[in-house]
This record gives C-alpha cells, structure tokens and sequence, in this order.
C-alpha cells in the first residue's frame, strides 16, 4: 500500500490513459463497490476516515455529505468537483487532472455512488487547457469501459459526468457562486442556510467538493480509514499536497503526511531560500491565509495547528516572503487581486477592498500618512470576520493584511515615514 | 425578426449550444456555455452576437449581457488574433513578474487592456494561473509558457 | 409567539418573520437598504447588522444581518452594543467613498432613504481621499430619470424590476465596484409598472422625471390622500402640488389594494391635471361655433335659465366621476332623467359584479389574489385594462416556490432561496384572452380564443367541475376545460378574473358560474371582477336603471353631462345622437368631442381639486381629498350642478343624502372622517411642518401674508397647520416620520410591517355578502371586432397627461395571416374602411397566433368609431406610409437629456 497514492500515477510524463490506470489499481474500488457496496455504508467509511476538504475550509467531508437529504424521486441529485483552483499561489490541483484524471473520476464516481448523485460536473478553469482535454478524453474512455453512464459496470446505478469549462473569475470557487456559475448567471454567492445539499444546482441536492478531496476517496475506499488515518503524522488524516512558491531554490508541490512539519516543506523539499534571500515569512495556505513567520517554522502542516497560531492551513500550498521583496507591496499586490475579484454583492467588500488597495498602493508609492494604518485598522475590523459580509472573500483578504499589519508594521511606519519604499531598487 | 438574428449565428455555433442545452435543465443555463463557442469562432462578443445568442436561448439581451459582463474571459470589446493573459498575482509578483510584464508591454507597444496595432495580441492581467512553481507566467491564446524573464519574453514573440 | 431579548427589552415577535421585521414592527429604528417589505431580504448591504448572542455567557457576540435572521425564541440581540453600532456606522462610510456630493441638487433629497440611514447611523466624517467612480447615464422614457454615480448598489432595482414585476430590459452589469444598473441601450423602460422604480430605489439614481421637470422639494410639496382615476382597482395614491399644479403622484400603502405599487398609469397619468387642454374657464359657444369664456356666475345664470325653460330634460353622469357628483346631476334633472353613463351591456355585467360582492362568494382584494394558487383569467388582458392586477397575479404564480421552499425549511423572506428552490416552477395562471398578453410569458396555459369561444370554453370549464359531459363542445375543448377544471379543483385558494373590458355578459357569465360552481363543491374559489372606470361600481350602485341609449332614445332637448365624452360608448352614432340636442351642457376636465359640440361647457375640478367618493371593482368606498384649491372658475362638479339648481349645501350632506336613498352605499360616510373631525381641535395638515416660501411667494406682489385658502369641505387644511402623525391612514396627506423622510416611513403606521394601518385600512367594503347568486346561461354576441386594451390609450384622462401621450400606439388593425391574404396586404401595409362617409386608414399588424376570424383593434380615441360597429368592409390602403414602430408602442421624441 502506497505511502503517496494521490501522486502514485503521477510520473512526469504525461497522463495515466485508462489501462494504465487499471493495471496500478485504478476502478478496482469502483468494480468491488458500484452496485454492490450500501451507499450508507460508504458514508460511514469518509466519515470514520476522518477526510477533512482539501480546498481551504477543512470541513469533514463526511459531515459534509451526511446532510444530503435521502432522495426524494424529484429530480436529479449533483455532485460537482471544484477545479476552479484560482488561489494565488496554487497549484496542486492542476496537478493531478493533467497527470491522472482518472483518479478524479473515479473518485467521483464512488462519491456520487455514496451520495445517490446522478449527475456530476467538473467546474474547471478555463485556463487549464491541458487539463480539460484530458479530463475530456479520460471521461470518454471511462464511459467506453461503463464505468459513467447508465448502468454503470451492469448496475441499476447511473452517474453523468461533464466538464464545465469557467468563463473566469476567482469567486467562482467559492461553493455557491459556483453553482450559480454552472447555472448560467452572474457568479454571486449564496447566502447559506439554506446549504446546497439541501438547495443546490437548480434548486437540488448538490455536494461540492475539490478536486483533492475527491482524488482521495477511491484510497480510502480500497484500504480502509484506518490506513487513511494512519498516513497522517499527527491528529489530521491521510496524505496532503503540499507546495511552495517564491524565492525557494526548488518550487513546487509534493505529497506528503498531513502533519509535515513547515520546516521540512521549505528546507527538505523546497530546497530552502535561493542564495541571497532569507525567509520572512510566508502565507502557509495561500493568498487568503495569515502571515505566518519564521518563528512558526516549526509547526506542523495541520488544520488546528495552524489555526491557534493565528492563520490558517488553507490549499496548504505557502507563497513564500523573502527578506528583498517589500511586504508592503505584496500585501498591495494582494489587495489589488481580492478587490478586483470581488463580485460586487456586498458593501464592505466591494466597497472596502478598493479603498484599503487604494492606501496600501499610497503608501507603498511613498505618499502614505500615520492616519492611513488607523483606516486600515477599521476597514479590517469593518471587513474581516465572517459574518460581516456575504460570503469568506473579503475576510480571507483582510487574513494577510491583518497579519501584515502585526509582523511588518514597522515596515509600513518606515515606508510612511521616508516617504518612499525602503525596497525600491530590489529586482 | 428572431429567425434573422439567429441566423446571424452559424449552423456549427447553433449546433454547438444546441448540444450544451441537452444536458441543462432549461436553455437560458447555456448561457456562459454559449458565450464561449459565440466566442471561440469570432474572438469576442459583440452586441450583435449578444442579440443572437439572446434569442437563441430565449431570454433578452439585458439578461445575457448581465451575465457577459461578469466574466473577465467573456470579450465585450474585440481582441487581438491572440489574448495574453499575464498573471499579476502575488507569486509571480514575487519572481519578478510586474518588471517581466513591464519588458512586454515595451516590446509590444501597448498597455493592460490594449491590442497591438498589427490586431495580433491583446495584454489583459489574470489572477493567478495555477503555474506558482514556474512564476512568471502567461498564457498566450491556449499556450502556457512560463519561467519568464525579461531576457527571455521578447523571444516568445518572435 | 417567539419571545426575543434585545438590550435590554423583552419582545413578543411574529414567528417566520426575520428580525428587522420584528424589531421595526416594534418602532425600533434599524437602518436598511436592501431588503424590501413587499420583496424579502438577501442580506446584501450590510446595513441592518445588529449583535447576536450565543447564550446567557457570551459577552462578546457577533455580527449578525438582522434582514437574514430568523427570530427564535429565547434569541438574545443587541442593537446599540458598541461593535454593530460602528459596524453600521461603517457600511454608512463605505457607501459614501463614491458617493457624489449631489444633495443640494439632488432629486432625492430631502425624502431620501440614504440620508435617513445616513444621519441614523451617526456616520459624519469623511476619511476617504481617492477618486470617485462614475457613470454614463441612460435614457429610459419619458418616465424615468437616471443618474448612476448616485447608486449605491443595492440591488433593489433589479431585483423589483425582474423579479417582482418581470421585466427584462434593466439588469446589473459588470462587478465589483462598477456594477450599472440600467439597460443594455438607452431606450423606454418595458415594463408598465417601471415608475415603481422611483420610489424603490433608496437614493437618486431612478428619479420621476415628469417631477424633475418642474420640481419641487418634499418638504415644500402640499399633497392629500388620493385615489387614482387610471381604472377601477381604487389604488390609493398620494397626490402632491405646489403653485397650482400637479407635480407628482406616489404610492399610498393600503394593505389590501395596491400595497406598495403603482402601474406608470395611475403614477404618470395625473398630469392630464396639467394638461394644456384643461378647461378652465366657462364657455358659452356663439354663432361662428366658437366659445366665449364667460365669467362662472354668469354662465351658471344662462344655464340655470335654460335648464328651467326646458320641456325636456336628460343628464348622463359618469363612471368616472364622483358619487357626490352623480348624486346632484341625478337630484338636478331628477332619478327618471339620470343615467350613469354606461351602456346597457356594461350596467348588466356591473349588477352582476354587485350581485357577487354581494353573495357568500370569496371576493379577495388585490393583495389577496397574491396568495391564490390557482388562477384563471377569461378574457381580460390585465395588464392593460387593471394594469395593477397584473403585479399582483405575477406574485401568485410564485405560490408554488413558497410551498416548495416551506417544505424544506426556507423562510419565506429569504427572497434569493425561495426563487431558487422554485426554479421556474410556477403556479399555475391560465389566460385566456383574443391576442397577446403580457402575462404570457408567467401563465401556465395560454389560449386565444375569440371572445365568443371563450365564454363557451368558461361554460365547459364549469360542466367539468360538475364531471358533467356537455356533449355540445368539440374534444379538443372538452380536454382542455377538464384539464383547467381540474387545476382550480386541486388548488386550495383557486381565483377567478374576469371583466368588462370585452363587453361580453356571456364571459363574464361562464366566469361567475365557474366560481359558483366551486363554491357549490365546498372548493374556496375567489372572484375577481375588473371594470373600466374609477366609480364603475359606484354609479351602477347609485342608479342602474338608464343607459345613455335610454337617455339618446328619447331625444330630450337639453342634456346635462357629467365629466363624459360619450363618444367613447356611442361611437358611430355620436354625431346622430347628438344632433337633435338644442342644449348640450357639459361640466368636464379637458377638452373632448362632448364638449366640442356643447353648447355651454363649466370648468369641472378634477380629482385634484376636488373631494370625491369612489367605489372600486370589489366594492370598496373610498374617499378621495382634494390637494389644492382648484384655480379661478374651476369648480367640484357637485357643486356647480347645485348651484345649477340654487342650492348650497355642504358635501357631507350629500354622503348623507346618498347613504339614506342608497341602503347598499350607506357606508360611505364611514369611508372617512367628515369635515367637522378633529384630533384635539386641530385638522389635518397637506404640508410638512417644513414647508416654506408661503409668506415669500406672492412678496413681489403684496408683503402681506395671504390666508391661506381655506377648506370647509374637509377634515384636512390648505397649510402646514395641523396634525400629521396621528392622522387616520384615510386622512394621511404623505408620509413621514421622525428620521424618515421618504416612503420607507409607511411601516411607522402599520400594525406590523407589511400589515394593515394603525388606524384602519382606508375605505369600506360596502357590499358584504347578504345576498344570493346563481349560476345563469352563458350568452354569445357573435362579434367579430375584438377591442385591445392599452395601459397608455385606453384611459380617458390619463390620455392627456403629456408624456404618457407620447406613448400611445398608432391605430392599427390586428389580423390573421389569413384575413391579411385575403385583404391582400402584409404586415406595416394600411387598411381602410369607411363610416359615416369618412374614410379611416390604420396600420396592418399579421398575426398567426390570433383567432382566424377575429379583428383586433386598440381601444385609442383614434379607434373609437369602432366602438359599436362588427361589419366594416376592409380594403388595402393606397399611398400608405408605414409608421416607424410596427403599432405596439412608440415614442415620438426622443427627450434624452
């Protein structure tokens, strides 16, 4: 049994077509499952498994898919896998659709199975090209061998599933958004209650889950929760993609125990700082995460860890803050991106995001005042807590400035106080 | 009058939403589906493209373009043969990104949001491309290319 | 009953509602933008953020949106804690970063709701130093006005605008902070109830742009409690004038009537008040044909001679105007002399429309029908002849997204889930009407029949009901009768809507039947009835017994009219009936073909300047206040007919003459206070405590202050000097409230909000069951000509209101492909016919999805030859310019500014 079974597929070369998928192991889940296995069953299977959502929120997906309601005969029930992966500084999921496509489909498969899901969608970005081509083959070839369709490998149970490619728009990969995307309308956010299980895609049931997460389900079903929990080094179960970008000598993203240290990411796998730079700091899970410092570095890569060390696990893929690149001007940069994306829904979001990008490009030009870091402080308050706006967007964006604010404010004093940024002239 | 605007799409781009619409629950869903294969034959979306793909799907031009013109890859302005999409997010910003786009801008002579005077490209920003590891990147049309320097950039556009 | 805690006061709260129901339903203050009483909440703005608290321990709390929050019991919320009263104070800040400094010049200030929840909040300083974001604005009509950079994204507009009143031509474009709200083009604004717009949206961007024209301040206005003259449903409206003229009408609340929303009739018609054709003088016509403006006392002297010289005399009063009025021209030529105007057929179907306010048969009000969950419209096409109804029946499809959403738990205010839970799941509304209807595109079946098919087609609706086979309908008709039958049978609040507009008795018949039916099957179905005019049912229950054929018949040497230009009903034979008329008096509004041929014509107060009580389609009395003195002559028509008679007596006395003759109308003098009501000794104030320039306006001319007019004849004063707050709602001159400057004040005077006023809803149902009503033969006219109705057009009045005229249609002729082949023209050609010896030509329109044997034409002044005529030889027109538009609508300049 693979220590590594979400990137057990991935060689470097090219993806795994369907017979090589098989011949590793690939839809022996599905065949010993599909038609055979209770759905409740398998629902207890995720949820002893202890499989936490790989997208950013870290909800049990097993909680998760228990409030579906049972069918009702109405319609159709949808599981939808969130491919929109547009978290800056993310890249993971890119991974595994262009490398193995067939675990996500299989993965899928068992998950709708579970679920009593009918019909299923990959929500993919329109950028990732390569990856919708591959998707697109390694669905055609899975229907060819009846592993989608109706029927599915001589069962009563049928199961379709398409790509839907985005028309952009990072909000697209907030849950509900998405489904108003797929819907056909303007990409704002649902106010939950009601969830989608509940009122999803049309008004049906709908689960949403990322691509990892889903990727993970096909494993979990072969070996058992206990092996899934047995793969994690400390409290959070089974294997993580993990990255980082930035000036790191060898940037990239690799499977590894949930429980990996951050230390070992950057140093072992990362291959440390390039020569020149030196750690800052770093967002461990990408853009709307907290800066966490070298002080952290020894932290474990877990939900709960991370979390009362004031950030968050996020993607788990970290965008690394070298000592040569201002942080006044990447939290800038970070404003910039969350204010553009916003979708307009909800004023302290969409009105202010651009005013806190508008101080922080201020400042970083050289023209900031001490009174701007006190509106910094309000709007953060203003926008930061759930619960404040209509969905975790704008929150998420407050995440690095807030924590900016702590680590680096005497960065933002100095830029307010030489009337320039000190960074200027870096490449 | 509906008979002519749809006409004014093709028989390959009806064909094209009218398969969309088999899997959707009703035909106004194929919207932003439609917007795309519109697109994909004629680089953008104009209003009268709008009108017909409106009609098509039974719903009024004001519900469509509501829609167009939420998505930053839907084209309400024509574009260049090929659009480069540039990633200004905090990763490529980071590796030097915002100078790389800087050395781009210079060597095709436009701005952000601009197409050169050949109609060849297009510049727009993009949130990031899921390519962190390889920062800077950007997509021209469908091609990836990445690990950009202001060396190397001016050579892709050869 | 749901017990909440909030600071420190104990609640009892209505369970179901959100919390910002609940907490303005107890007058305490909570600012809002988006959320909407008649529109739910989707928890947009932010605004209405308040604290919630997790238990007894929890100190902290946490942001909640009141607007998305279910009230539960034993909830515990703070308002005034610390951290909501910043964060509100926030949104206030935030909004204002693009905000334009527009105030001062700004249409909306003054009765602003941004203000208000900007001065509520206590937001003050400005700390924002960036750029503003600003926008093109469009042309949207000769209604609407548009100023973007006002927007403070909201969402109100288009969420009214699609999802309550279906239009969909104004949508939200782009994201983030540049979101437009407007079409995808200048252009006019679809929808019929677009004016809705003005008062919904919270600042300034959709402004009333017949009020922009000659504007005024709120504060400035002097306004009363109105009820609109556009058709019968009786909504209520707040008129407004300053300087002796008109400048506005807006939405009065009523629970039951029209809630609140107007129809861009009722809201942009009562210009006609304005119009340039107003008579405002007395006029006596000479010898060359024309008319010598004649001082009033002068001109009432000459009539008065003429009236007691003549050997015969007739008066035909109107559905149009006042009941006092009717009353006195009744009293002047006496009861055998008066008719009300109407035509035989019309008073036939008004007794029958009594008949059933009259029976056990449920009669819902307008905001009632918005609870049917089944409903059958045979033959009006509503939208254009009770145009409010049509908002009202949209809500009722919607039933079944509610029933859908309750069942799993969504409350109904949640507005976003409800719709998508509902999908396009509707309720189910038939509509069978000759053509097209804008309720199409929301019915569940639609059908075009011609008029005579669909009284049949009620007939076999009813036999289906009893699972009767009438034998006599073709199985085409029969499966779709038992299909209809069968939706108002499973429903549990079916509705029935029928009318006068096609002057068909047999469908209105087979309507009442299918009702009664029902209701014999213990199956709770309700009536609807919509007839033409304001006092429709009124005048038929004042007198019935003449029609103006009875009146014309006997050929009477001097005839009286009332506020009618009969050749709306007479048609062809207007100008025959007419001619052997020596004395034609007539007291009326605006210059007609009536009073084109009188012989002596009064200036007649409208309904502006005049009190008046009118009875709508379900029986409902309701008085109507004057809201300035009428200038020079202008005088109430009741009070021009007594003098006619030398008498001088108080309107009160009429309520009381009337309620004593009429036992069914005895409750019009309930229907509001009488003159002598006070509220501790003062009257009713028409201006806010803040209007000015009263002393400053006639300065130039005298430095002393002018009194004030004076009003004997109501409860209600020419000035500033009186009550306001306590009013009774029927009393209500505008709306306002401490801190409420706009129309969102309405909740301070409602029970809860959403409910029925403090002080009683205005007006009395007078007709309340008591009597009987059987089922009875449904009858055919065999007409061919099929008359459509126009929302701008068809109403007399409101044709005169300047820019509403731009609006109606060029006559035309509407056709099967058929009829036009043979005729040998194709759509935009002309056609002509002759009557009369005069030649008419209007525009061909081709329609295949009409009645192969029908002809459609629409009910415009320039059509009205065609009102009692079915067979006229049709030919292609020679040398025909086709119109611009293909005859719908069109706008004949383009006043984009």
């Amino acid at each position: 049994m693979t220590q590594s079974p979400l990137t057990r597929n991935i060689q470097g070369n090219g993806p795994t077509d369907i017979l090589a998928y098989e011949a590793s192991g690939g839809y022996l889940a599905a065949r010993d499952n599909i038609g055979k296995a209770d759905p409740a069953d398998l629902l207890q299977l995720i949820k002893d498994s202890n499989l936490l959502g790989r997208g950013g929120a870290g909800f049990p997906t097993g909680m998760k898919w228990s409030f579906v309601p049972p069918a009702d005969g109405n319609g159709h029930r949808y599981l939808v896998a969130n491919a929109d992966e547009m978290e800056p500084g993310t890249f993971k999921d890119r991974l595994i659709m262009e490398n193995d496509p067939h675990q996500l489909i299989e993965g899928m498969l068992l998950s709708a199975y579970t679920l009593a899901a009918d019909v299923g969608y990959i929500f993919i970005r329109a950028e990732y090209h390569l990856a919708i081509a591959r998707l697109r083959s390694a669905i055609s070839e899975a229907e060819q061998k009846c592993y989608l369709g109706d029927r599915i490998l001589g069962s009563k149970y049928s199961f379709h599933l398409q790509v839907h490619i985005s028309a952009g728009r990072y909000i697209c990969g907030e849950e509900t958004a998405l489904l108003n995307s797929l819907e056909g309308k303007r990409a704002t956010p649902r106010a939950k209650p009601p969830f989608p299980q509940v009122s999803g895609l049309w008004g049906r049931p709908t689960i949403v889950n990322n691509v990892e997460t889903l990727c993970n389900i096909p494993h979990i079903v072969n070996h058992g929760a206990n092996w899934f929990k047995s793969l994690g080094k400390g409290d959070n179960a089974g294997t993580k993609l993990f990255g980082a970008s930035g000036r790191v000598k060898n940037p990239g993203c690799w499977e590894l125990p949930m429980g990996t240290s951050i230390r070992e990411i950057l140093e072992v796998h990362a291959g440390g700082m390039q020569d020149g730079y030196m750690l800052k700091g770093f967002l461990p899970g990408g853009a709307s995460t907290d800066f966490l410092t070298p002080d952290h570095l020894d932290l474990p890569m877990e939900y709960e860890a991370i979390q009362k060390a004031g950030s968050r696990m996020g993607t788990g893929l970290m965008v690394v803050l070298d000592d040569r690149a201002c942080p006044v001007g990447m939290i800038a940069n970070l404003e910039k991106f969350f204010a553009r994306e916003s979708c307009g829904f909800c004023t302290p979001c969409r009105e202010g995001l651009p005013w806190v990008q508008g101080i922080l490009d201020k400042i970083e030009a050289g023209h900031g005042q001490a009174a701007d870091l006190e509106v910094l402080e309000r709007q953060a308050l203003f926008i930061g807590a759930i619960g404040n706006t209509h969905c975790a967007h704008a929150p998420g964006a407050m995440e690095p400035l807030v924590s900016g604010l702590k680590y680096f404010r005497s960065e933002f004093e100095q830029h307010i106080h030489d009337g320039r940024c000190p960074y200027a002239g870096e490449s | 009058m509906k008979s002519e605007l749809i006409n004014a799409l093709s028989r390959a781009e009806i064909d094209a939403i009218e398969a969309e619409i088999t899997h959707l629950p009703d035909r106004k869903s194929a919207a932003i589906d439609a917007l795309k294969i519109v697109q994909s034959q004629r680089g953008w979306i104009s209003d009268d493209s709008l009108s017909a793909i409106a009609k098509l799907l039974n719903m009024s031009a004001a519900e469509l373009d509501g829609i167009a013109t939420f998505y930053n890859l839907i084209f309400r302005h024509p574009v260049g043969e090929q659009v480069i999409l540039f990633c200004d997010s905090v990763s490529c910003w980071l590796m030097n990104g915002e100078k790389v786009c800087s050395k781009l801008q210079r060597t095709l002579g436009i701005q952000h949001g601009e197409t050169t005077a050949d109609g060849q490209y297009t510049l727009l920003p993009v949130t990031c491309l899921g390519d962190c590891d390889h920062a800077p990147a950007m997509m021209v049309g469908e091609s990836l290319h990445h690990d950009l320097t202001v060396d190397n950039i001016e050579a892709i556009f050869k | 009953m749901p017990t909440i805690k909030v600071d420190n006061q104990k609640l009892v709260v209505k369970d179901g509602d959100n919390l910002l129901q609940a907490l303005l339903s107890a007058g305490i203050d909570i600012p809002y933008f988006c959320w909407h009483p008649a529109m739910g909440s989707i928890g947009a703005c932010r605004q209405c953020a308040v604290v919630q608290y997790a238990g007894e321990d929890d100190t902290r709390g946490r942001i909640v949106m009141s607007c998305m929050t279910a009230v539960t019991d034993q909830a515990r919320f703070s308002v005034a804690t610390q951290s909501a009263d910043q964060f509100r104070k926030s949104v206030i800040e935030n909004l204002m970063l693009n905000h334009p400094h527009d105030c001062p010049v700004c249409e909306e200030g003054g009765e602003c709701h941004l203000q208000d929840m900007t001065v509520m909040s206590g937001h003050s300083v400005r700390h924002y130093e960036g750029k503003k974001t600003t926008y093109r604005n469009q042309y949207l009509g000769p209604f609407i006005g548009h100023e973007m950079n006002r927007c403070i994204t909201c969402y109100r507009c288009v969420r009214y605008y699609q999802d309550h009143a279906g239009g969909h031509d104004l949508n939200a474009f782009g994201s983030r902070d540049r979101v437009f709200f407007g079409r995808v083009e200048s252009g006019l604004l679809e929808s019929e109830f677009a004016g809705n717009l003005v008062e919904v949206c919270p600042t300034g961007v959709f402004t009333d742009k017949t009020f922009s024209k000659h504007y005024t301040r709120k504060w400035d206005l002097q306004s009363s409690p109105t009820i609109c003259q556009g058709c019968s449903l009786g909504c209520n409206t707040y008129t407004s004038e300053r300087y002796g003229q008109l400048r506005r009408v807006q939405n009065r609340y009523h629970h039951q009537v029209n809630g609140y929303f107007l129809c861009d009739r009722g809201r942009f018609g009562a210009q006609f008040v304005n119009a340039e054709s107003r008579i405002r003088q007395a006029g006596i016509r000479n010898s060359q044909g024309l008319y010598d403006a004649t001082e009033l006392k002068t001109a009432i002297g000459i009539a008065r001679s003429i009236i007691s010289n003549a050997s015969t005399i007739k008066g035909i009063g109107s559905p149009r105007a006042s009941l006092e009025s009717n009353q006195a021209l009744r009293e002047l030529v006496g009861q055998n002399n008066y008719s009300n105007g109407m035509t035989e057929v019309e008073q036939a179907m008004l007794q029958k429309i009594i008949d059933v306010l009259r029976s056990p048969i449920p009669t819902p009000s307008m905001m009632q029908t918005e609870q049917c969950d089944a409903v059958l419209v045979l033959g009006e096409d509503v939208t254009n002849f009770a145009p409010r109804l049509a908002l009202s029946l949209r809500q009722a499809t919607q039933n079944r997204a509610k029933t859908l959403a309750l069942g799993v738990h969504i409350p109904l205010w949640h507005d976003a889930a409800v719709r998508e839970i509902g999908q396009t799941d509707r309720s189910p509304l038939v509509i069978v009407t000759p053509t097209e209807d804008r309720l199409d595109e929301v019915a569940s079946h639609v059908l075009r029949l011609a008029p005579d098919n669909i009284a049949l087609l009620g007939d076999e609706i009813c036999h289906a009901i009893k699972d009767e086979d009438n034998g006599t309908a073709s199985d085409n008709v029969s499966s779709v009768a038992r299909e209809i039958a069968g939706l108002l049978k499973q429903a549990t609040k079916p509705l029935i809507v029928a009318g006068t507009s096609l002057q068909h008795p047999g469908i209105l018949q087979a309507a009442l039947n299918i009702a009664i039916t029902l209701n014999q099957q213990n199956i709770s179905a309700g009536f609807f009835a919509c007839a033409s005019e304001s006092n429709s049912l009124g005048v038929a229950m004042l007198d019935n017994q003449h029609s103006i054929s009875d009146i014309m018949a006997e050929q009477p040497e001097t005839l009286v009219v009332l506020e009618n230009d009969l050749q709306r009903r007479l048609g062809d034979r207007f100008d025959a009936s007419l001619a052997g008329i020596k004395h034609l008096i007539v007291l009326d509004h605006l210059d007609n073909p009536t009073v084109s041929v009188s012989t002596l014509v009064l200036p007649a107060a409208t309904f502006a300047e005049a009190e008046g009580t009118y009875v709508n389609n379900e029986g409902r009395a309701q008085r109507s206040f004057a809201t300035f003195n009428p200038a020079g002559d202008i005088t109430p028509s009741y009070e021009l007919l007594d003098q006619l008679r030398s008498v001088k007596r108080h309107i009160d006395e009429i309520h009381h003459v009337i309620a004593n003759s009429i036992p069914t109308l005895a409750g019009i003098v309930a229907a509001a206070p009488a003159a002598s009501f006070r509220i501790e000794g003062a009257k009713i104030a028409r201006m806010t405590h803040r209007a000015s320039g009263r002393t400053a306006i006639d300065a130039n001319i005298s430095v002393h202050e002018p009194t004030p007019p004076m009003d004997d004849d109501s409860p209600l004063v020419y000035s500033m000097e009186g009550q306001h707050e306590q009013a009774p709602a029927n009393l209500r001159a505008y709306s306002w409230a401490p801190g409420w400057n706009s129309n969102q004040s309405n909740h301070k005077f409602q029970q809860e909000v959403g409910g029925s006023e403090r002080t009683g809803d205005p007006g009395i149902l007078v007709l309340t069951g008591g009597g009987e009503i059987k089922t009875g033969d449904v009858t055919l006219t065999h007409r061919r000509l099929v008359p459509e109705l126009h929302i701008f057009g068809s109403d007399e009045l409101t044709n005169s209101a300047a820019d509403l005229a731009t609006l109606v249609t060029a006559p035309y002729l509407r056709m099967h492909g058929t009829t036009a082949q043979s005729l040998g023209v194709v759509q935009d050609d002309g056609v002509s016919f002759e009557v009369n010896k005069q030649r008419f030509s209007f525009a061909v329109i081709v329609d295949d999805s009409m009645p192969a044997d029908s002809l459609a034409y629409p009910l415009i002044p320039a059509t009205v030859v065609l009102t009692n005529l079915d067979d006229i030889q049709l030919s292609k027109a020679e040398s025909w310019t086709k119109a611009p538009a293909s005859g719908q609508r069109m706008i004949t300049t383009d006043r984009s500014q």
